[in-house]
């Protein structure tokens, strides 16, 4: 096989900095081409921090954020993502000095959670709004975590850790 | 206690908060064992058939299958309340039942083996109706249940229970009623509590003698007490993983089990069975239906002077455990419903739905949430406002009531109407409430109401706990309990009791993983227990472990244990807190020190919720939302401020309070089929739908342990579906008297179709 064919059988993944190169086979290792973004993450890179719930596109469980945006990680499939770059729960936080993303340590702060299955979807979710507007208002965090289901109900703690995170300076009460 | 509480009632994160916010939590499927294999279930199509052939042969023959398994090929396990739930029979009881296990290399291989399994079928008529099940002239879903209906015997662990509230004389009691009313009312829609993690088990036999399961479950020290007859004696070790929601679904459920651990004992294998959405939604475990028909007579001045009547469970094709569910919604329901006379009987009957299961809530949501609308129609008779009916029979210091076990029991909490009147308080009630069957408001096509719920539960003193605490000479503790992390934030609580009584830093302070065989037995996070029951044994290891730390360090400062302290890891002499012996200098570096807890049953305390509710129905589209929710209660005393928050908030979820409004479980009776049985047609809230939601928690001690709290998580969800059937009632002026209320239930309401 050419380098050029080879190329083309080469999935070229960046997640969370680091680079993958997953050829496409159905061997151990490799990128079936039904595989999901989910099923690789967690089956073929072991990061297993992104969660499956309905594995339909439903519940918002495996959002990851790819290329500056919020996707549905199980309604993608991997050989769709060639060159992509992809950040997973694992990612956020600083991995030079292991600190909390602020999100992250909010979500610690006013327990923002349960039991915590959805929480790894919310946290990239609300990740990517504050890309985009670092200081967003009560209806556009609740705008954009709209398509999570939380099932214990931490909807009201999320949103207070959100906020409280992204508030601007005086704004805290 | 006179000393100021360091931990108790402060804001300290989850223990566990870290892992979950970075994605290192480990749940069910972040789990594999090395070999391990993938099970998969071939499913039922039909409500109600005989297998009359099956042949696995094709699927065997698959490259990558290890195991494929019949009712032939297995032997007779059963489980549920009573025993009769069998893991592969030669017949099917509703569609999405087992019919056979297949074991596989990979999940997609599983799967493909399935569709290779032959099966033919001979359908028998389904019956999904409690009252049609009892009558129906075909075959029985089990045979030794003659009429669908199980027989009134109970588990040998509880050998009496409560299943017919008889209590004075209800003829008298009829007599001397100003009004009697007569109705049924059902809470009948099956919904699905739906955590978002599905369920599943890995299981593995480490010798033939012993199966080890990691499991979701929340009650794992249950789960073995129950699954050691299942799997005909043999051992089981259970193992908690991170749980991904359970709200009581996963406590206690074998069905999964008994498909891993075959598999796995045929294969020689540990095995992964774990659910599929579509599975979850199809073929797990619902809440349980229930219709009640009574007769209540209540006096002008609101005292309820009787009820009799049949409360109907419909369990769908297997109970999980309905007699004890029956036990404690009739022990729940006297809670606040204080009346001399009762002739409440509970019969448990099984129909071709989805079998039912443990569900937060456990009986007495289903109840009262049938027999409150009935309740409340003589309230209207009688003309009094619900928040003094509920302030007059809610349980009050000596007053007594049966509890499940059948034993007569007087209550020595507090009063909860101080929590009633700073609820209404909090939600306007005075200002809102216009009478029965009157709005708050007429906004143009708008009509608001209000209405309000009730629910109490004894369960907070309920069944066993042990645990131990080891301390060790470097200042640190470590508490034995068999606790599961399932959301409730149950570890973190009961560490911050330990860091209480012996004084010391909450990080020096750990737990044992959950695994039945590291801890003493803790009957598990069941109902409200967590706090005052399990709180109980922890509290008192910890109180050992204190006092023989003490007395060793007694002989070597040649003082009485009473003249001691321990602070941050050190010891020293009442009044000379300079001079600090650390723990070691006191034990050697070779010694630990052991102290033990042990909780007896107690249903002498309850907790309390009162859900106020707001609806606005908009009568041109028959839309009903919720606008306001006020939750009042009465805790004794706050263990975690923000997690308690979260578990009241936890009202509209897990099959609560919604299913007033949008959620149920849609069956096509021609089919048997569930037609909404996925998370789009499936309604849940959604961060945009979230009304103004106020908790109001008050802290009159409660004597429970030292702490003086008891525990109110589970009954979040209980009072809620009442309160929006009467609070739609009193927009709209016409009663509707089902579950949910639908634009289209609203729109016949007001003559609009």
């Amino acid at each position: 096989m050419s380098t050029q064919e080879q190329e083309k059988q080469t999935i070229h993944l960046t997640v969370n900095g680091k680079e993958y190169a997953l050829c496409i086979g159905d061997t151990v290792g490799a990128v079936a081409p039904s595989d999901t973004l989910t099923h690789t993450l967690r089956e073929t890179l072991g990061l297993t921090g992104t969660k499956i719930g309905c594995d339909q596109g439903s519940c918002g469980s495996c959002t990851v954020i790819m290329n500056g945006k919020p996707i549905l990680s199980c309604m993608t499939l991997t050989v769709e993502c060639d060159g992509a770059q992809v950040t997973t729960i694992e990612g956020l936080e600083d991995a030079a000095t292991g600190e909390l993303h602020p999100l992250q340590q909010s979500f610690v702060d006013n327990s923002a959670f349960q039991c915590g299955f959805c929480t790894p979807g919310i946290l990239m979710s609300a990740k990517s709004l504050i890309d985009e507007d670092p200081h967003p208002s009560v209806d556009s965090i609740k705008d954009a975590l709209s398509g999570h289901f939380c099932r214990c109900i931490s909807h009201y703690e999320v949103i207070e850790a959100v906020r409280e995170a992204t508030a601007k300076e005086g704004e805290h009460e | 206690m006179s000393k100021e509480l360091r931990f108790i009632g402060k804001e300290t994160p989850r223990k566990d908060a870290r892992d979950i916010v970075t994605g290192k939590a480990q749940y069910l499927d972040d789990v594999k064992l090395p070999g391990m294999l993938y099970g998969k279930v071939k499913r039922s199509p039909h409500a109600h058939a005989n297998i009359t052939r099956i042949d696995g042969s094709k699927a065997k023959a698959l490259t990558g299958v290890r195991a494929v398994l019949t009712h032939n090929d297995i032997p007779r396990w059963e489980w549920g309340l009573p025993k009769h739930m069998p893991v592969l029979d030669n017949k099917v009881r509703f569609v999405g039942d087992a019919v056979a296990l297949v074991a596989a290399d990979t999940p997609d291989i599983a799967e493909e083996a399935l569709e290779l399994i032959d099966v033919e079928y001979e359908p028998l008529p389904a019956v999904y109706d409690v009252e049609a099940a009892m009558t129906i002239d075909a075959p029985p879903l089990y045979s030794q249940y003659a009429n669908n209906t199980y027989p009134n015997e109970a588990p040998v662990y509880e050998p009496h229970l409560l299943q017919h509230l008889r209590l004075g004389d209800v003829e008298k009691g009829f007599e001397e009623a100003d009004f009697i009313i007569e109705d049924t009312c059902g809470y009948e829609i099956f919904p699905n509590p739906l955590p978002p993690e599905p369920p599943g088990v890995i299981a593995t036999w480490e010798t033939p003698g012993c199966l080890t399961i990691y499991t979701p479950s929340q009650s794992i020290a249950f789960f073995r007490f129950i699954g050691i007859p299942f799997i005909d004696m043999a051992d089981m070790r259970a193992i908690s993983t991170q749980c991904g929601g359970s709200y009581g679904t996963k406590n206690a459920n074998l069905t999964p089990v008994g498909y891993a651990a075959l598999l796995a004992k045929n294969t020689g294998k540990p095995v992964k069975v774990y659910y599929t959405k579509d599975e979850h939604f199809h073929s797990y475990s619902m809440r349980l239906g229930s219709r009640v028909k009574a007769k209540v007579g209540m006096k002008k001045d609101g005292t309820v002077s009787a009820i009799s009547g049949l409360w109907m469970v419909n369990t769908g094709s297997g109970s999980e455990s309905g007699p004890f569910q029956i036990a404690v919604g009739l022990g729940e329901v006297q809670l606040n419903l204080r009346c001399a006379n009762w002739d409440l009987a509970g019969k448990l009957v099984c129909t071709n739905r989805s079998p039912s299961g443990i569900v937060r809530g456990y009986g007495g949501q289903e109840l009262e949430s049938s027999i409150l609308p009935i309740i409340g129609r003589a309230m209207e008779k009688a003309d009094i406002n619900p928040i003094d009916f509920f302030k007059k029979n809610s349980v009050k210091p000596g007053d007594g009531y049966f509890w499940r076990e059948g034993n007569w029991w007087t209550y020595r909490g507090v009063n909860f109407n101080t929590a009633i009147d700073k609820g209404a308080e909090a939600f306007g009630w005075k200002e809102k409430w216009q009478g029965w069957g009157k709005p708050t408001a007429v906004n143009g096509t708008k009509r608001v109401g209000v209405g309000v719920g009730v629910h109490s539960n004894a369960d907070v003193g309920e069944d066993s706990s042990e645990a131990t605490i080891k301390l060790t000479p470097d200042g640190r503790a470590v508490l034995y309990c068999c606790v599961s992390e399932a959301g409730l934030g149950q570890r973190s609580s009961l560490c911050k009791m330990v860091a209480e009584v012996l004084d010391m830093p909450l990080e020096r302070v750990d737990m044992s993983p959950p695994d039945t065989h590291l801890n003493p037995f803790e009957f598990g996070l069941m109902g409200s227990r967590g706090t005052y029951a399990v709180g109980s044994a922890v509290i008192a290891a910890a109180e050992d472990a204190r006092q023989k730390l003490l007395e060793i360090a007694a002989l070597k400062l040649d003082v009485t244990a009473e003249q001691l302290e321990t602070k941050n890891g050190k010891v020293y002499i009442i009044g000379r807190p300079d001079k600090k012996v650390p723990w070691h200098r006191i034990l050697g570096l070779y010694r630990t020190i052991t102290g033990k807890g042990r909780f007896e049953p107690d249903y002498s305390l309850c907790n309390f919720l009162m859900s106020f509710v707001e609806v606005e129905v908009d009568t041109e589209t028959g839309q009903v939302s919720l606008t306001h929710v006020v939750n009042a209660t009465d805790v004794g005393q706050i263990i975690a401020p923000k997690v308690l928050e979260g578990q009241l908030h936890g009202a509209f979820g897990s099959a609560g309070l919604d299913t007033a409004l949008f959620e149920e479980s849609v069956l096509d009776e021609a089919s048997g089929r569930i037609l909404n049985g996925n998370m789009v047609d499936y309604k849940w809230r959604t961060f945009t739908d979230l009304p103004e939601f106020t908790n109001v928690i008050l802290e009159t001690p409660i004597p429970s342990h030292r702490f003086k709290a008891v525990g109110v998580g589970e009954i979040a969800t209980s009072p809620g579906p009442s309160a929006v059937l009467m609070a739609v009632y009193n927009a709209i002026g016409t009663r509707i008297t089902s579950y949910p209320v639908t634009a289209d239930k609203i729109l016949n309401a007001l003559g609009k179709r």
